[in-house]
């Protein structure tokens, strides 16, 4: 456990997740986190998946196309198209499931993200965008119902387990 | 035509009859009052709150009772925790990830 701020919200109306994150590092390094492939690579996905970066071009209109890639090796493949960056203060992609060949499928997101530093501290703030709330659902379906609807199942039939003794 | 609990919350007539009849069970007549719309309008939110299995029907004497069905509520707020915690953990990865380099960094 840390005392790092983190927000995470859900807001159905307007289709939108927000997340804030503080970071115990500057600037400058949280940045190149988000933006720099080998950094990405470390901790974009959450374990037990592993994040596989292909291509990277951090510019606007260029690309991250990337699988999260399960332990099993099954691969999931996602784009992110950058269609704003104002450097070390805000980027914004549009980020889409896809396949193989990099087609995306559509709908995506809007994804926009925000750094400020404070006493060494950086705070990174994200706005997800999703046409529809049944696509952000289908955002935590694809990839990760092995890894932690797994997890709270087994939780659930155990505790119902326990509970009926 | 595949109806999911998103769809149910995704418009705000719907959220609202949603917070109406989780306090009590109430009758079509009695829903409508609350809005400016139509008694037509409130049956067809009502009707895909049924086929979301949201909401559930009871019927006393003449009338029809409309009240929440409880546990599917609580599936979006499943979601919603699932949802966080990926980015709980993908940020205490960051963390770890943050911190290395800035001991390679000294």
């Amino acid at each position: 456990m840390n005392n790092l701020l983190f927000d995470f919200t859900v807001d159905k109306s307007k289709k939108t997740v927000l997340i804030n994150r503080e970071f115990d590092a500057e600037l400058s390094l949280v940045w190149d986190a988000f933006t720099k492939k080998e950094i990405l690579d470390q901790w974009w996905a959450p374990e037990p998946y592993a994040s596989k970066t292909k291509v990277l071009d951090f510019k606007v209109g260029g690309k991250r196309f990337f699988a999260m890639v399960s332990p099993e090796g099954q691969e999931r493949w996602l784009l992110q198209k950058y269609t704003s960056i104002s450097p070390k203060t805000n980027f914004k992609y549009f980020n889409a499931f896809a396949d193989k060949d990099e087609n995306p499928e559509l709908p995506g997101s809007d994804w926009d993200h925000s750094f400020t530093e404070q006493n060494g501290k950086t705070t990174v703030s994200i706005t997800i965008y999703n046409e529809s709330l049944a696509r952000m659902e289908k955002m935590v379906e694809m990839g990760f119902r092995e890894g932690f609807s797994t997890c709270l199942n087994q939780l659930d039939e155990l505790l119902s387990a326990v509970k009926n003794k | 035509m595949r109806r999911d609990i998103f769809q149910a919350i995704a418009d705000p007539t719907r959220r609202a009859i949603i917070t109406l009849i989780a306090l009590q069970a109430m009758t079509p007549n009695a829903i409508a009052e609350n809005f400016n719309t139509t008694r037509q309008s409130v049956s067809k939110h009502l009707r895909i709150l049924t086929e979301c299995e949201l909401v559930k029907q009871k019927q006393e004497g003449r009338e029809i009772y409309y009240s929440l069905e409880i546990d599917k509520m609580k599936e979006v707020d499943k979601w919603i925790g699932q949802f966080r915690k990926i980015w709980e953990t993908r940020f205490n990865q960051l963390d770890k990830v943050l911190s290395t380099i800035k001991k390679q960094k000294k």
